[in-house]
């Protein structure tokens, strides 16, 4: 589904991947860990076509295409999903509103049917359910005013709405109280299948307790140093990064 | 006394690294020219012409001798020029003051088809059968007025709502009582030269305890070549009468700046309320600045007696160039102003629009909410004076204007004046200027949203507390409106 090859970007001049290259198939979780700095976000952010993101080499080949040259609504609307470290406001736009023009959108542009109020307002529901979300946070602003909880429950509750085939998760699990990462936990279990991959960021092992990835990869100085399997993560929460400092890329893992 | 004058002025950027796209055109949906055989005056203003429009309108001597004695007064005054405008000199010589469909319509049915057609492109129909549900409508067209709708439901629940012309034949002294009452002959330059050559308008009268069963609706059409419009709106409502009044503009794309300077008068008695909205999208002149309306208005509302409450909602998106501060007066105890504004504005537009609260009675209360928008090279001013008056015995006021910048050559800019001189008074003022940020052009993006729609998205929300005061299916309208004003202000 994902093949990133020997990538390379800078970010304000300064290069912070420096030759990753990675390999998601559909159905998997991969998650990706390694210290403040090493370009976890810039990894989430490139693949997603943030502007100010420079790519200098390399390539990203999604399901056949290249996603590099795509517009980030284009790449949405194929499937690619980033859940924010910090979810943005948008005062006055309401949450269920936003949502509902995000979906058509992508459904638009995929030249799927759009969805009237009462089709969307049906899905929301189901889906309000599996996430165990509050109706209230729907009928208020987009994030306005929202806890840090709350702004990572929206991501994940967007993300069930929006059902999209690669899903990255852009350290979901930080400053959440225990409570509210199972709650996440639990809404990325119901939404693993086999056609849909997660690439989730993190620097902590223990959301990996909740959700169990299939490949753990350390991310270090803008490469991937080690990759395994979720032994890897118990590893390093034992030994910390330190012990990875000066290894060989690891290269692509299937 | 305290005073207080801030000025802020910023420009900020959408982007580093994209240029907001000035050539990329807007479309003026409402920019089309009505072929119809048109009657009026040459161009040119002396006393002759001030008693011509009055004698095409048979009005009595009192009305004449008032436009003549307001032009007189018009001579003797000096331009105004403390607004943050820059306006090329007008040459009123050269302006058409009278301008009118060659044949006189006498009730809807005559009005040539034309001229409905051109309604109806603007999406007001003006057959009743068609019209819009519940909304009464007055159409305005250069000079006079084409037709009124709804005038026999109204008229069965004593609603006297007609052109002004009429109004001055029909109803003289319900017009001579309040005509000028609010809004002086020579109150300012504009106000002194509308009160000269006004040649229609509307007039409505809601009589002591009557709800109006309708919205009540003036739609002002300039399609004449160099005409101004000078139209000149009563609206009074007597003792615990009730009102919801909506009016809408639009002009033809046409190289040269047309001149429009209209006075509004509001009157609310006692207990009574008058909601006044106006969404305004006349001719902006082109992406380059070449063409569109100057919008220079007085628009004044007069809470009269105790509890009354006057409430001006707006949404600008139009002309080359607005000057215009709808104000009220709050004279009677525990009355209430409002003001509630949008002003958009794109490529060489320039606005400076406000209002100004006058409390004088005891424990009146004021509420402004301004939100400025400015993309492309425009300019942008909210100018706001709140006035506490010696004998405004705890009174309040809360204002709050915020500005949002679309692009990097475009200015916001607040004044926002106070004078209090009663020491209970209670005045508040907040201010914030906003950009779009990447961060929330990235998050939509990333969601699956295109750009524009973005744009609109954000711009909507910021607008949302203003666009909740509108009539439902206006709201629909000026978001609508919001979304066309600014195509291309982001590239």
């Amino acid at each position: 589904m994902l093949k990133i090859e020997n990538l390379h970007a800078r970010v304000e001049g300064k290069e912070i991947l420096k030759g990753l290259s990675l390999t998601v198939n559909a159905g998997e979780v991969h998650a990706i860990m390694g210290p403040n700095g090493a370009g976890k976000s810039t990894l989430g952010n490139v693949l997603c076509g943030r502007e100010g993101y420079e790519v200098t080499r390399g390539t990203v080949s999604y399901n056949g295409m290249d996603l590099l040259t795509m517009a980030p609504e284009a790449r949405a609307a194929t499937g690619v999903f980033l859940a924010f470290q910090y979810p943005v406001e948008i005062p006055g736009v309401n949450n269920t509103y936003f949502l509902r023009a995000a979906l058509n959108a992508q459904r638009k542009t995929r030249g799927e049917q759009e969805l009237d109020s009462m089709q969307f307002l049906k899905l929301v529901r189901e889906k309000l359910k599996v996430m165990q979300i509050s109706d209230e946070l729907l009928h208020r602003a987009v994030n306005e005013g929202f806890s840090g909880g709350e702004k990572k429950r929206n991501e994940i509750f967007q993300m069930a709405v929006l059902e999209p085939k690669l899903a990255i998760l852009d350290e979901t699990d930080s400053g959440l109280d225990i409570d509210a990462l199972k709650q996440v936990a639990q809404g990325v279990n119901t939404l693993r299948s086999p056609d849909r991959a997660f690439l989730m960021i993190t620097h902590y092992q223990r959301l990996l307790d909740y959700v169990v990835p299939d490949f753990v990869h350390v991310l270090a100085d803008g490469r991937i140093v080690e990759s395994g399997d979720k032994s890897l993560a118990l590893k390093l929460e034992e030994h910390g990064y330190a012990g990875l400092a000066g290894r060989q890329p690891a290269g692509a893992v299937a | 006394m305290n005073s207080m004058i801030d000025e802020s002025s910023s420009a900020a950027t959408l982007r580093d690294n994209a240029d907001v796209a000035e050539v990329l055109g807007r479309t003026y949906s409402a920019g089309f020219i009505t072929q119809i055989e048109m009657t009026g005056l040459p161009p040119g203003l002396d006393e002759g012409t001030v008693r011509a429009i009055s004698a095409i309108k048979h009005e009595p001597e009192w009305m004449t001798e008032w436009r003549l004695e307001a032009y007189r007064h018009w001579l003797t005054m000096p331009k105004p020029d403390w607004a943050k405008l820059k306006i090329d000199p007008i040459d009123y010589q050269a302006i058409s003051y009278y301008a009118a469909p060659k044949v006189a319509p006498k009730s809807l049915a005559e009005v040539d088809p034309a001229l409905l057609e051109t309604y109806e492109k603007l999406g007001v129909p003006l057959h009743e059968r068609a019209a819009l549900a519940g909304v009464a409508v007055d159409a305005v067209f250069d000079s006079v007025s084409v037709g009124t709708t709804f005038r026999k439901q109204l008229a069965d629940a004593g609603v006297l709502f007609c052109s002004m012309s009429e109004a001055i034949r029909e109803y003289p002294e319900i017009v001579r009582k309040y005509l000028g009452s609010v809004v002086p002959t020579g109150d300012n330059f504009f106000a002194a030269l509308n009160s000269a050559v006004f040649s229609d308008g509307s007039f409505v009268f809601i009589p002591k305890g009557v709800r109006c069963p309708m919205e009540l609706s003036t739609y002002f059409r300039i399609n004449a070549q160099n005409t101004g419009q000078f139209e000149r709106t009563l609206i009074v409502a007597e003792e615990g009468a009730h009102v919801s009044y909506l009016e809408g503009c639009t002009a033809p794309k046409r190289d040269e700046n047309q001149l429009h300077a209209a006075v509004v008068e509001l009157v609310a008695l006692e207990k009574a309320q008058i909601k006044y909205s106006t969404v305004q999208n006349w001719y902006p002149g082109d992406e380059n600045g070449v063409g569109g309306i100057y919008n220079f208005v007085t628009k004044r509302g007069d809470c009269r007696g105790d509890d009354a409450k006057i409430s001006w909602t707006q949404v600008e998106t139009g002309s080359a160039i607005t000057w215009k501060y709808p104000s009220v007066v709050l004279r009677g105890d525990r009355s209430v102003g409002e003001f509630y504004s949008v002003a958009l504005t794109h490529h060489y537009q320039q606005a400076d629009t406000g209002t100004k609260m006058i409390h004088l009675g005891k424990y009146t209360k004021s509420k402004i909410v301004s939100k400025g928008i400015s993309a492309g090279r425009s300019s942008n001013s909210y100018r706001g004076l709140v006035k506490m008056e010696k004998g405004a015995e705890g009174a309040r006021n809360y204002t709050q204007c915020d500005s949002l910048l679309i692009g990097k050559k475009c200015g916001a800019h607040t004044f926002p004046y106070m004078e209090v001189k009663n020491p209970t008074a209670i005045v508040e003022h907040e201010a914030t200027t906003s950009k779009i940020s990447d961060d929330q052009m990235f998050y939509c993006r990333a969601r699956g949203i295109s750009e524009e729609d973005a744009v609109s998205m954000i711009v909507d929300g910021f607008c949302k507390q203003v666009f909740r005061e509108l009539p439902m299916e206006f709201a629909v309208e000026a978001k609508k409106l919001l979304e066309v004003s600014l195509e291309g202000a982001v590239g």
